[in-house]
């Protein structure tokens, strides 16, 4: 499957990379007696994954005997909490390692309860021996667990296997408040999970904050703001003195030192690791005073026979908690055995997470001589940096509520500052165009280089993030360095401009011709002959519009039908909550009181929530998809038409009052605005199109903001396009003055098929414009002086959609077989989506919405 | 060469068993597209690609917490199959419901398969 082939790829990238790196930085160049045939490896998480993997892909000519204690193969602790969101033990489990000279053998189940160091082998509990030429202890840690009465009561958890979610899942089913002990990294995850579990939750944290090992005092309160404004409660300087049963003799509360009980169905103890050394301190191997077996640079134990990586070991005086560092204790170990001179010398225990919501870094040191600070108590942001006495070496930093410093400044520890510690930290967006060097690290949990990066992207034509994780592993962990990675990518200059996406090498103006001059009507045969794969969200919507523009029939036809997006699937727009909304075509915004009478029947009789738009039409919010037959049935027998709120396609021309009724308009701007958007609704386009018509110069219709406005004068029409009201408001440029209605329309026809054909995947007609080579003059050389030949061409195509014309809904109401898709469930065509709910705001409907859990990481 | 076996002291737990939820008839579903199914309780979005193959995850957009990923285009990136949320646009592979944007993120996937022309999916009941 999938995530096995990309981690084969992974695999043989390993070859070329990481372990000899490491052997380049070599201290010492003793011969090395800890190698041979038979290597055995007591514990089968994610380190000891690594090992085996290393030595499988370093060519190992030996047995690898791996004895594990769960009873499955290792799976990706990081993303254990991801199983209670969904994804089930296969997704999470490593394939088993293999290679040509290697012989694997994985047991599961299976604890190991000895090692006899003088005869060599190692005893599991159910009594098997196995000996050794090289063993390696990769037990990893257990939680710790505060010695206090009733900790072991039921209801009470650790959070480290998929069997302990599996059984806080089981005891969450019954509801009631959840409590978990610790605060710190693992202890706010699990808060978050008890709180996905749908458990009232509380957290209780011995110090005086929030992660005390990762954030200060500021960073702590910012972070406590965010996740009580969540419904958690907090309670920091506090630990726990008891856990005590209820009549049924399960966890009913925990008491903590003051004496105050919090009510606690579920406790999960999360208030640290212990290293599991149990097995060295039995057989005699050196252990820390703290715990953690004692290991030197090259992961060996006091017997150089014995290695020890990952949580369990002790390296340099640290116990690494995080699996980065444990991975290339694991890379470490496998080269020595392969009889090599790696060494370990220590990593930097950053951490980037999104715990609830809230994303929190922390980097490299965190004190310094000198530091400064940012923050902003009201969107809760604290970010601080520590820096040299000189201010001008990078230590370390601290960031809550915007992580965006860790991934800029990370790579810097340790280095000089690419500016003033007070810029970078304000700068927000101008931290981005720092530049990294080389050799700082990217990525941390699988320790790559912006370097390495590069390289691959160059050697192996690299286009996309996928490409970077299946060469280098660099984002196939935690997921943080990922907008780093895309960084590397576009500043070693991958062409991303011009590709619509992997699947087409062209852009959608070059896609549009091929289109045309090759009289391709399916996505089928165009990517077949065009392009590769079977198509994405961006290229399927961007040809389905091509083909629309071109005159292809009805959008849910054929194939057509698979290209839509969900809002043109369904002729109606998404709303957050996955109900449609419902906008008739008012052309002009004029509306007949009738008609207006019949909007609110409807809307009246199927509870929909009903609001003028700023583009003088009515929307109808809230419909189910099963609902939108019926609701368009009663509108399209009253006259109206689909208003194509949710199709890249013409939605309204808006109009003043105009010469008719206005003591100041000189032209009729509501028959103008009405005969246009008649013109052109359900012409399809890269992106939306707006226009407006005013009466006079005083612009009550606000035409300069549209696609094309038009404004009247005493002697006919003056022409402005290139508008915009959205995101970059853009006054439009006048093309043409004073023109007479026949002309207008065609100088527009010309305007709009010209961008049809030309412009890029939803880019609107202002961008376009100001990305028209030779701009305004240019665009007039062509469609008012036809320079280019084209104008016959450009009018042909529009007198063809204005033929062809015909509403989507009342098509699609006549036609069994486009109808079909309008049921919330295949299997139960009359059963409404469970999940959409309203409840009532100033006398209408509004969505509930459904409570979701924090996205982790 | 790689064994994977089960201590002596583990064998013998029992299966899960599996139930079969027939949803539609094949011909039912368009290619390249999905619809929504009720199986037991749970809200699962069925696929048929291109090339005719069947998928099913769960239907509810963890992004958004939306039940809307039946109605995603589905397409492919690299050689998997792909659909991407109408909501915000996250694409999720169809073979593992991981999101391919954020693999921490994930949907659940279900068994499928065609009997008779009719699709079924699965539910794993615990033992
Ligand atoms: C309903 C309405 C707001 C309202 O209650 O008044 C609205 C609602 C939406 N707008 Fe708008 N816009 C509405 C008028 C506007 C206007 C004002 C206007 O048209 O006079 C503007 C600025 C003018 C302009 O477009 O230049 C406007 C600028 C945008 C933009 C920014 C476009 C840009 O290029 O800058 C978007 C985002 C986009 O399209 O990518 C957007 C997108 C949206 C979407 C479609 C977002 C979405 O994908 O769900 C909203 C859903 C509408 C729906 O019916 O489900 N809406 N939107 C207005 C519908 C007008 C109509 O009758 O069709
Ligand atoms: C919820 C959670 C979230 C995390 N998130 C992150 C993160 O975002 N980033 C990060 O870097 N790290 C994270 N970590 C930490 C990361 O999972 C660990 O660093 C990593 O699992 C260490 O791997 P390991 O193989 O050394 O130890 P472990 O994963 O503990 O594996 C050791 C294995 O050995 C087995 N074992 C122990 N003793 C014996 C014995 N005597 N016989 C046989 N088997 C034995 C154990 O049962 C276990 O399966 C997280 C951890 C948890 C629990
Ligand atoms: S734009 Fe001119 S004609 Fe139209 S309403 Fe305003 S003042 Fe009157
Ligand atoms: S830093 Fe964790 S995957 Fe790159």
């Amino acid at each position: 499957m999938n995530a096995k082939r990309r981690r084969d790829a992974a695999s043989t990238a390993n070859e070329e990379r990481g372990v000899l790196t490491r052997q380049e930085r070599r201290t010492t160049g003793e011969a090395v007696p800890s190698t041979g045939r038979r290597v055995v490896v007591v514990g089968y998480g994610p380190t000891a994954h690594r090992l085996v993997e290393a030595l499988a892909a370093g060519g190992f000519a030996g047995t690898v005997t791996v004895l594990g204690e769960e009873p499955r193969p290792a799976y990706d602790r990081v993303a254990l909490t991801s199983y209670l969101a969904g994804r089930t033990v296969e997704d999470l489990t490593y394939p088993v390692p293999g290679g040509a000279a290697v012989t694997v053998t994985v047991t599961v189940g299976a604890r190991v309860v000895d090692v006899d160091r003088e005869s060599r082998t190692v005893v599991t509990a159910a009594g098997e021996a196995v000996p050794y030429d090289v063993l390696v202890l990769a037990t990893g840690s257990a939680p710790f667990v505060p010695p206090v009465p009733g900790n072991d009561l039921p209801g009470c958890f650790a959070y480290r296997t998929i069997d302990d979610l599996d059984a806080i899942r089981e005891a969450a089913r019954d509801g009631g408040p959840g409590v978990v002990v610790g605060g710190g990294l693992l202890g706010l995850e699990a808060a978050d999970a008890l709180r996905g579990l749908g458990l009232t939750t509380h957290v209780v944290e011995m110090s005086d904050r929030l992660l005390p090992r990762q954030v200060d005092e500021g960073g702590g309160a910012v972070l406590r703001n965010h996740i009580e404004a969540l419904g958690l409660t907090v309670h920091t300087g506090a630990g726990v003195a008891a856990v005590e049963p209820g009549p049924d003799g399960r966890a009913a509360r925990l008491v903590k030192p003051d004496g105050e009980a919090i009510d606690a169905r579920v406790v999960v103890f999360s208030a640290g690791i212990r290293p599991r050394d149990e097995l060295a301190r039995r057989c005699g191997l050196a252990v820390g005073e703290r715990g953690g077996v004692v290991v030197d640079a090259a992961m060996r134990t006091s017997d150089p026979r014995v290695y020890a990586v990952g949580e369990c070991a002790l390296a340099g005086g640290m116990v690494y908690g995080l699996v980065g560092p444990c991975f290339t204790q694991a890379e470490v170990a496998a080269d020595r055995i392969l009889g090599g001179t790696a060494t370990f010398e220590g990593a930097d225990p950053s951490a980037k997470l999104k715990l609830l919501g809230v994303e929190v870094a922390q980097f490299g040191a965190t004190a310094g001589a000198l530091d400064v600070t940012y923050m902003d108590p009201v969107a809760g942001i604290y970010k601080r940096l520590f820096v040299s006495d000189d201010a001008r070496t990078l230590l370390g930093g601290i960031c809550v509520g915007d992580a965006a410093p860790y991934d800029t400044l990370r790579p810097f520890v340790g280095r000089d500052l690419p500016g003033t510690p007070s810029d970078l930290l304000f700068a927000g967006a101008g931290g981005d165009r720092v530049d990294l060097p080389d050799d700082a690290q990217v990525c941390s949990c699988n320790n790559v280089t912006r370097g390495r990066v590069r390289a691959a992207v160059v050697e192996h034509g690299l286009t996309d993030v996928q490409g970077v994780k299946e060469c280098t592993r660099a984002g196939t962990t935690c997921g943080s360095c990922v907008p780093m990675l895309k960084r590397i990518l576009a500043e070693s200059g991958v062409e991303v401009g011009k590709a619509l996406c992997e699947h087409f090498a062209y852009s959608r103006a070059e896609l549009f011709d091929i289109v045309q001059v090759r009289g391709i009507t399916t996505f089928s045969r165009l990517i077949a002959e065009h392009g590769t794969g079977r198509g994405c969200d961006i290229c399927k919507p961007v040809v389905a519009s091509i083909l629309a523009s071109l005159g292809n029939g009805h959008i849910l036809d054929g194939e057509q039908a698979a290209l839509q997006d969900t809002n043109d699937h369904f002729l109606a727009n998404i709303q957050k909550n996955g109900t449609y909304s419902v906008v008739p075509r008012v052309p002009g915004g004029e509306i007949t009181p009738e008609k207006l009478i019949v909007i609110g029947e409807v809307a009246r009789d199927f509870g929909l929530y009903t609001k003028i738009t700023g583009g003088q039409r009515i929307d109808l919010l809230g419909a189910r998809v099963e609902q939108l037959p019926r609701i368009w049935k009663r509108l399209v027998d009253a006259g109206f038409e689909s208003g194509h709120a949710y199709g890249k396609a013409l939605r309204t021309v808006k109009s003043c009052v105009g010469s008719t009724w206005c003591r100041y308009g000189v032209q009729d701007s509501v028959g103008l605005a009405i005969a246009l958007e008649l013109r052109y609704r359900g012409l399809r386009a890269p992106h939306k199109l707006k226009s407006a018509v005013s009466g006079c110069a005083r612009e009550c219709a606000e035409a300069r903001s549209k696609d094309f406005g038009i404004i009247a004068t005493e002697r006919g029409w003056n022409l402005y396009v290139g508008g915009n009201g959205g995101f970059t408001p853009r006054h439009a440029d006048l093309l043409a003055a004073d023109l007479p209605a026949d002309e207008l329309v065609r100088l527009i026809d010309r305007f709009l098929m010209f961008y049809i054909r030309t412009a890029d995947r939803l880019q609107r007609t202002s961008a376009w414009l100001e990305n028209l080579d030779g701009g305004l003059d240019y665009l007039r050389e062509v469609i008012v002086e036809d320079s280019l030949g084209i104008c016959a061409d450009l009018d042909a195509q529009m007198e063809r959609h204005v033929a062809d014309y015909a509403d989507e809904w009342r098509a699609t109401l006549e036609d069994p077989e486009r109808l079909r898709r309008f049921v919330s469930f295949v299997n139960a065509p009359g059963t409404p989506d469970p999940s959409i709910a309203f409840e009532t705001e100033r006398e209408q409907i509004k969505p509930t919405l459904i409570p979701l859990e924090a996205v982790s990481r | 060469m790689s064994v994977l076996q089960e201590s002596p002291a583990m064998a013998g737990r029992p299966a899960g068993e599996r139930a079969w939820t027939p949803v539609c008839r094949y011909a039912d579903l368009l290619p390249d597209r999905g619809a929504a199914a009720l199986v037991g309780h749970d809200q699962v979005a069925v696929f048929r690609t291109f090339e005719g193959g069947l998928y099913a995850i769960g239907n509810r957009d963890p992004y958004s917490g939306a039940y809307v990923l039946s109605r995603g285009i589905v397409g492919s990136r690299g050689a998997e199959p792909t659909v991407a949320s109408p909501m915000h646009k996250q694409v999720f592979s169809l073979l593992t419901g991981v999101s391919l944007d954020d693999p921490a993120t994930a949907v659940p996937t279900y068994p499928i398969r065609v009997t008779d022309g009719t699709v079924e999916v699965g539910l794993d009941r615990a033992a």
